[in-house]
């Protein structure tokens, strides 16, 4: 009868799907969710581009490299720090506890987080792009092999900065504590990643500091995909750097897991 | 068979032992409850049995399975009902009861499981906007829509009104008679003896005394006190034959103010917990 039962239960998958239907309904149910992951990034960039203006050589205007950027800053906002929060809720308010009670598995838990974290995305990658297009000129590429480069970039950043998220749940003390571990790194380094201040304006030290992490990566890939090739003489190292943004970013992904898999807790509460 | 066997269990946080040698057979069908003052051992035992926590020392089965090592297949058999739990809160009650019946292979009706905990006219509506008794009786339905053989429910009623935990008890009860097996922690002795077949009593991390409760710790035995109003002013006596006293007593009078009371649930289970300590 066990095994009967065992065979019957829906899959994993099947259990994951649902949880990411259930996921993305709570989120967008989430007013303060909504407003402050979500629309957070569109309103900074609509700021930023009004007060800094100026165009580079070649007609490229300060708004849409504010625009490149802020979109890989928005998706380490519905990546990053929505897991960062979102699983330390999780953890708080009895959701991981109850889950634990039941058949759904660790897998099938973050399956529904991965789902809700792909549509969050790419719906932030949408409204950003409709703000940049609307407001600064910014134009979709026609050539194929930028939506390649479009694809790897978001992949990579979406997957590394969840993996984090989760990760630093885990050391955060409860959900209150996780919003500050999480939101006091990101801020920073949007100021250190030239999201928030154009690389040209900021200090060696921090562009190296920047470097360390996935943001700028994410912010420098999405600049190569928005704007002309002639802009990559704007950036640090004077090339878009494909080779060395894929390694960063895929370093962190390994580095993320290895941190989930050492300390994820259903709970809490110790042992 | 037993739905549950627990022999020579331990378990310790650091330095402190929260469980020190905890022997417990469950039979299948019963409601069984652990009584015991805060910090001695039943919700650490409680959540061994559930899966949730490993244990140092000892023997535990549960329908059939260690949980320490038991999958999603023995899962689905149990129920657990979180007592702390304010997840969900965007969700309606309808949403998120239809959401957890989609884990299980066999589940129970949906609009069932809602009507049953009472909850109809709220399945409508946010989770959020629940009272307190109201968010429990989901609890109760999210831990039952898997209809598992063995439903474990720690401190359910903490903080309820009268009325609410009356409500509750029949809700539990009507539970018990489908042949449930029900695993209940309480610290109100009221609750034990209306909803409990048997109940054990923990301190200090071990079993003090189990029995009925209305057998727990020799009370069905004990002296009954008896007292009434004599010509002289209030008297009482204790003794092992109260019906043979009262009828010396009388002799066909009517003795004014008479009662016959023996140890009261309470009065046992101070008694066992105050030898301890």
């Amino acid at each position: 009868m066990t095994t009967a039962q065992a065979t019957a239960l829906p899959s994993p998958t099947r259990v994951g799907l649902s949880r990411g239907r259930i996921e993305l309904r709570q989120f967008f149910r989430q007013r303060e969710q909504v407003i402050f992951t979500f629309t957070f990034p569109a309103f900074i960039l609509v700021l930023l581009a009004s007060i800094f203006n100026g165009t580079y050589p070649d007609g490229v205007s300060v708004g849409q490299v504010f625009s490149a950027s802020m979109i890989g800053a928005g998706i380490v906002a519905t990546s990053f720090l929505n897991m960062g929060v979102g699983v330390a809720l999780d953890r708080e308010d009895g959701t991981l506890k109850r889950l634990h009670g039941t058949p759904v598995t660790a897998t099938s838990y973050f399956l529904g987080k991965i789902v809700l974290v792909a549509v969050a995305s790419l719906a932030e990658v949408v409204l950003l792009l409709a703000v940049g297009m609307a407001l600064f000129d910014v134009t979709l590429p026609t050539d194929p092999g930028r939506w390649v480069t479009f694809a790897w970039v978001f992949l990579l950043t979406v997957v590394s900065c969840s993996l984090l998220g989760i990760a630093i749940s885990s050391i955060a003390r409860g959900a209150q504590s996780a919003a500050a571990v999480t939101n006091v790194p990101y801020v920073a380094l949007l100021f250190m990643s030239g999201v928030y201040i154009t690389l040209d304006a900021l200090p060696e030290w921090m562009l190296r500091v920047g470097s360390l992490f996935p943001i700028k990566w994410a912010a420098q890939g999405f600049r190569s995909v928005f704007l002309p090739d002639s802009m990559a003489v704007q950036e640090a190292a004077g090339s878009w750097e494909h080779g060395t943004t894929a390694l960063a970013l895929g370093a962190w992904c390994v580095v993320g897991l290895l941190l989930c898999l050492v300390t994820f807790r259903w709970t809490n509460r110790r042992g | 068979m037993d739905a549950i066997t627990v022999r020579g269990l331990g378990k310790s946080y650091g330095d402190v032992t929260a469980v020190a040698g905890v022997d417990l057979a469950i039979r299948r069908g019963e409601v069984f409850a652990l009584l015991g003052p805060n910090g001695a051992g039943k919700t650490t035992t409680v959540e061994v049995l559930e899966g949730h926590r490993r244990r140092d020392r000892g023997e535990v089965s549960v329908l059939g399975e260690d949980p320490g090592t038991a999958g999603r297949a023995w899962r689905a058999r149990i129920g657990i009902v979180l007592q702390t739990a304010n997840d969900a809160a965007e969700l309606t009650v309808r949403e998120s009861v239809r959401h957890y019946a989609g884990y299980y292979a066999h589940p129970a009706d949906v609009d069932e499981v809602i009507e049953r905990v009472g909850l109809t006219e709220k399945a409508g509506a946010r989770v959020k906007s629940l009272s307190g008794g109201q968010r429990r009786r989901l609890d109760v339905a999210l831990g039952i829509i898997g209809g598992p053989e063995l439903v474990f429910l720690d401190e359910p009623t903490t903080g309820f009104d009268p009325e609410a935990r009356r409500q509750f008890w029949a809700l539990i009860r009507s539970l018990a008679s489908t042949g449930t097996t029900i695993l209940l922690t309480t610290h109100y002795l009221d609750e034990a003896e209306a909803l409990a077949d048997r109940v054990a009593v923990i301190v200090g991390g071990r079993v003090v005394a189990e029995g009925t409760p209305a057998t727990l710790g020799g009370r069905s035995q004990a002296k009954a006190t008896v007292s009434w109003l004599a010509e002289e002013g209030p008297r009482t006596m204790l003794t092992d034959t109260p019906t043979a006293l009262i009828a010396e007593l009388s002799r066909g009078r009517e003795l004014p103010e008479l009662t016959v009371t023996r140890p009261s649930l309470e009065d046992t289970y101070l008694e066992l917990i105050g030898e301890t300590r």
